[in-house]
C-alpha cells in the first residue's frame, strides 16, 4: 500500500476521515515496522539527553511561560519583529491565508527572475501547499533537506514534522535514489546514500539564486530569524542565494534573543534527542557582501488568530514543532503520519489541523487518540494536548444534529445517570437486552462474541463478558439487610 | 474510619466482584464502608466523548452524594482522574460559588483505591495471599494523571505467594480509550495486540491493574484468543486470603 504516493498534497479539507485512512495504512507492514523502529530510536535518545538535565521540568515550565507570554502579547511582538526586521534591511509581508502566502512567494520569486528555488525543510510551506503553486507558476522547487528530498523524489508526503521520511527505510530510499537520480549502481550504505544526495544537491546550491525557508523562531527584539538543522543544507540556502524568502506562522515569534536559552535547550533534546543541533543559524536582515541581498519574511496567519481567540484552544499555538508527541503517541506508532491527512500528524496534528481548518474539516482527528497522555508528558512547552482534544471534541459535538444516533444515545445515557431509579432500571434492561447475544461456556460463564451496529468494532477482535446476575449495589443492599450474613 | 465507596457505574454493573473486594480489604483493615445509594456515574464517558454539557449534572450528583464524606474511595483510576482533572473546571462552568468551594474541599479526600491504601492509610501489606504469577499494567490515567507511581506494585509485592513479573512496555496504552475502541476499532486493536503480546511474553496467569476498563479491553482479547490468561482488578488480589477457593 502506498496510499500517499499519489503526488497530491496532503489536504485536510479533502482527506478521508482518520479511521478510514488508518485502516488502509495498518495493512502496510513495512511502513509500520519503519515507524516503530524510528520512533523507538528517537525516544530512547530523547530519554537519555532529557535525563541528563536535573532541571528538565523547570525548563519545560519556563518554555511554557515564554510561549504563554508571547501569545498574550502576540500583536505587540509581531509589530516589534516587523519594525526590527525592516530596520535591518528585510521586507516583511503579511499573509491572511495560504492563497495569499503562495501568491506572495510566486511574485517575489518572479521579481527575482527565478525559475527554480532551493528550499529548506519547512512544514509551513507544506501547510500552504507551496510546491504545487510554484510548479504551476513555472518555478521548480528543489527540497534540500535529505528527508524532504526523499519525499519529493518519491512523490510522497511528509509523515512526521521533524523526520518527514521516517516511514521509509534505507532500502526504499535507495530505490528512490536509483530511479530518480539515475544511479543504477548505487550502493546500500548510509555513506552511499548521503554521497548521492550531496552530489545531487551541490549542483543546485551552486546554481539556484533564490531560496525559500521556514523558521523555527522569529526574534521580536532583534528582527532575527532562527533555524536549527542537522545537515548544513539550511546554511547553504541561507548564504549562497541572492534572494531569501522566509515563511513563518505568526506563532513562531518569541520576544527576546535570551528566550532561545530555554527554547534551544528543550527543542533539540525533544526533537532528535540531541543536546544541540549541529547547525544553529540566526540571520538578521541583509549585509553588504555577505549572504542574500534581498530578504523577505512572510508572516502567515491562516486561521492562527482564530485559534488565538479561543481561550482553551490557544495553547496549541505554543507548539515549537519538536515532534516529541508524535514519537510518544501509541496511535501514531501504529498508523504513521499519513493517516492524519495533514502535514501535521500525531497528537499535535490532531489538535492543530482541525483548528487550522476552523473545525470545518478534519473532525475525526480530535478522536484519533486514546487520551493516554503520553504526548502531554513529553511536550517541552507543556501543551496539555488531551485537554485540547476534549475541548475540540466538544466543538465537534456542538455541530452535530440532535438526531445523530450517538448524540441521542449520549443524551439518553445522561438522563439515565441523573437518577438512581433510572440507572437501576437501565441495568436490568441491559441484562435482558444482551441475553440473546450471550453464549454460556463450559463453567457457565457468559460471553458475548458479536455486537450489533457501531459496537461491532469491539467484537471484531475482542469478546465481552456478560453482565453478572447481580450488580454491586444489589449485593450491598442484600448484605446490609438485618439477618443477612456476609455474602461475599 | 468511615470510608465512602464510589463504585462507579461500570464497576457496579459489570464488575461487582471488584466492589466486594474493596469492601473486604477495607473492612479487614478495620474501616467501615458507606455506600451512598444515589450515586451513579462520574461523567467520564460524556466528558471524554465531547458531551461536556451532559457531564455537568453528574458532577452535581456526585457532590450531593459525597459532600459529607471523610474519604471517598474509587476503584477506577480513570474515573478518579476524570474527577481530579476536570471537576474544578466543570464546577467553574456551572458557576455556583458554593459548588466550586465544595468541589475544592472534597477533591483532596477522593482517592483511587490503591492510592487510599498507600498514601491515605500508609499500608502496603494488607494480609493478602495470592499464589499466582501476575503482571501489572499501569493504566494511563493512574500512571500519568494520578501519578500512582510504584504504589500498586508495593501493594502487590507484599502479597504472600505472589510471583510478580514485570510487563515490557508497561507504560504503553492498551488502546481502550473509551469510545476510541469503537470509533477507531482497527487502531485500537493494533495497540491491544502489542499489549496482549507483552502480557503473553511474561507467561503470567493473570494481568492486574487499578482500572477495570483497561482490563475489560485486555480481557476481551485474551479470551477471544483463548490464551487462558485472565484479568483481575488489584483489589481482588488484595482481598484474597489463604483458604479462599481459587
Amino acid at each position: 500500500m502506498t496510499t500517499a504516493a499519489t503526488g497530491k498534497p496532503l489536504d485536510p479539507s479533502t482527506a478521508e476521515p482518520f479511521p478510514i485512512l488508518a485502516q488502509g495504512l495498518l495493512e502496510d507492514s513495512q511502513m509500520r515496522k519503519n515507524v516503530r523502529h524510528a520512533t523507538d530510536v528517537i525516544q530512547n535518545k530523547r530519554r537519555i539527553v532529557v535525563g541528563e538535565l536535573p532541571e528538565w521540568q523547570e525548563l519545560r515550565e519556563a518554555g511554557k511561560r515564554i510561549r504563554e507570554h508571547t501569545m498574550r502579547y502576540l500583536d505587540r511582538y509581531l509589530e516589534q519583529f516587523e519594525a526590527q526586521c525592516t530596520r535591518a534591511g528585510g521586507v516583511v509581508h503579511w499573509a491572511r491565508d495560504a492563497a495569499e502566502a503562495r501568491a506572495i512567494v510566486v511574485r517575489l520569486a518572479r521579481e527575482a527572475g527565478a525559475n527554480e528555488v532551493i528550499k529548506i525543510k519547512s512544514m509551513t510551506t507544506e501547510e500552504i501547499q507551496l510546491n504545487p503553486a510554484l510548479l504551476a507558476a513555472g518555478i521548480h522547487p528543489y527540497e534540500t533537506d535529505l528527508a524532504e528530498l526523499i519525499i519529493q523524489l518519491g512523490q510522497d508526503h511528509p509523515s512526521h514534522i521533524v523526520v518527514p521520511a521516517l516511514h521509509k527505510n534505507r532500502q526504499q530510499i535507495r530505490e528512490i535514489f536509483r530511479r530518480e537520480m539515475n544511479l543504477p549502481n548505487l550502493g546500500n550504505t548510509p555513506q552511499d546514500l548521503a554521497d548521492a544526495a550531496r552530489l545531487f544537491l551541490r549542483d543546485k546550491f551552486l546554481r539556484v539564486k533564490t531560496a525559500v525557508s521556514g523558521a523555527n523562531f522569529l526574534i521580536a527584539e532583534t528582527g532575527g530569524v532562527c533555524i536549527v538543522e542537522s545537515e548544513g543544507n539550511g546554511r547553504m540556502c541561507l548564504t549562497l542565494p541572492e534572494t531569501l524568502i522566509t515563511i513563518a506562522g505568526i506563532d513562531k515569534v518569541i520576544p527576546r534573543f535570551q528566550d532561545l536559552e530555554v527554547l534551544l535547550q528543550v527543542l533539540p533534546r525533544s526533537a532528535t534527542g540531541e543536546r544541540m543541533n549541529p547547525y544553529n543559524s540566526i540571520w538578521t536582515g541583509v549585509h553588504a557582501g555577505d549572504g542574500p541581498k534581498s530578504f523577505h519574511v512572510i508572516l502567515l496567519d491562516n486561521a492562527r488568530t482564530r485559534i488565538l481567540a479561543d481561550q482553551e484552544g490557544r495553547q496549541t499555538l505554543h507548539c515549537i514543532r519538536c515532534g516529541a508527541c508524535q514519537n510518544a503517541c501509541p496511535v501514531y506508532r501504529q498508523t504513521g503520519g499519513h493517516a492524519y491527512g495533514s502535514v501535521y500528524a500525531g497528537p499535535i496534528g490532531a489538535i492543530l489541523t482541525p483548528q487550522l481548518q476552523q473545525m470545518e474539516h478534519a473532525q475525526s482527528l480530535p478522536y484519533a487518540s486514546s487520551l493516554c497522555g503520553a504526548c502531554y508528558e513529553v511536550c517541552p512547552v507543556k501543551i496539555n494536548i488531551p485537554e485540547v482534544l476534549l475541548h475540540l471534541r466538544d466543538q465537534v459535538v456542538r455541530r452535530k444534529s440532535a438526531l445523530d444516533p450517538e448524540a441521542l444515545a449520549m443524551r439518553i445515557m445522561g438522563i439515565v445517570f441523573r437518577s438512581e431509579a433510572r440507572f437501576r432500571a437501565a441495568q436490568a434492561i441491559g441484562r435482558m437486552a444482551e441475553a440473546p447475544l450471550v453464549r454460556r461456556e463450559g463453567r457457565g460463564e457468559g460471553w458475548i462474541h458479536w455486537l450489533p451496529g457501531f459496537m461491532g468494532g469491539w467484537t471484531e477482535v475482542r469478546d465481552l463478558r456478560a453482565m453478572p446476575q447481580q450488580t454491586f449495589r444489589e449485593w450491598w443492599e442484600n448484605r446490609s439487610k438485618p439477618g443477612a450474613h456476609d455474602g461475599r | 474510619m468511615k470510608v465512602s465507596l464510589f463504585i462507579t457505574c461500570y464497576n457496579d454493573t459489570l464488575f461487582p466482584d471488584c466492589g466486594k473486594a474493596v469492601v473486604r480489604v477495607l473492612e479487614r483493615l478495620g474501616h467501615t464502608i458507606d455506600f451512598p445509594a444515589g450515586q451513579t456515574c462520574c461523567g467520564q464517558a460524556h466528558w471524554n466523548t465531547g458531551y461536556q454539557t451532559d457531564a455537568l449534572p453528574l458532577l452535581e450528583r456526585f457532590v450531593a452524594q459525597f459532600e459529607h464524606a471523610d474519604a471517598v474511595v474509587v476503584p477506577s483510576s480513570s474515573c478518579d482522574a476524570m474527577m481530579r482533572d476536570h471537576y474544578p473546571m466543570m464546577a467553574e462552568r456551572i458557576g455556583r460559588p458554593a459548588l466550586i468551594a465544595t468541589v475544592e474541599r472534597l477533591l483532596p479526600k477522593v482517592y483511587e483505591f490503591s492510592e487510599f491504601l498507600t498514601r491515605g492509610l500508609g499500608v502496603e501489606d494488607v494480609g493478602a495471599y495470592y499464589p499466582h504469577r501476575v503482571t501489572y499494567h499501569p493504566s494511563c490515567h493512574g500512571l500519568r494523571n494520578l501519578r500512582l507511581g510504584d504504589g500498586p506494585l508495593r501493594l502487590l509485592r507484599a502479597v504472600r505467594g505472589i510471583d510478580l513479573v514485570e510487563l515490557a512496555g508497561a507504560e504503553q496504552c492498551c488502546g481502550f480509550g473509551g469510545t476510541f475502541a469503537v470509533k477507531n476499532a482497527e487502531v485500537s486493536s493494533a495497540m491491544l495486540g502489542e499489549k496482549v503480546q507483552a502480557i503473553l511474553n511474561t507467561r503470567a496467569e493473570a494481568c492486574t491493574a487499578c482500572d477495570n476498563s483497561c482490563l475489560m479491553h485486555i480481557e476481551g482479547a485474551l479470551h477471544r484468543q483463548r490464551t487462558g490468561v485472565r484479568t483481575i482488578h488489584l483489589a481482588e488480589i488484595l482481598a484474597s486470603e489463604e483458604g479462599d477457593r481459587a
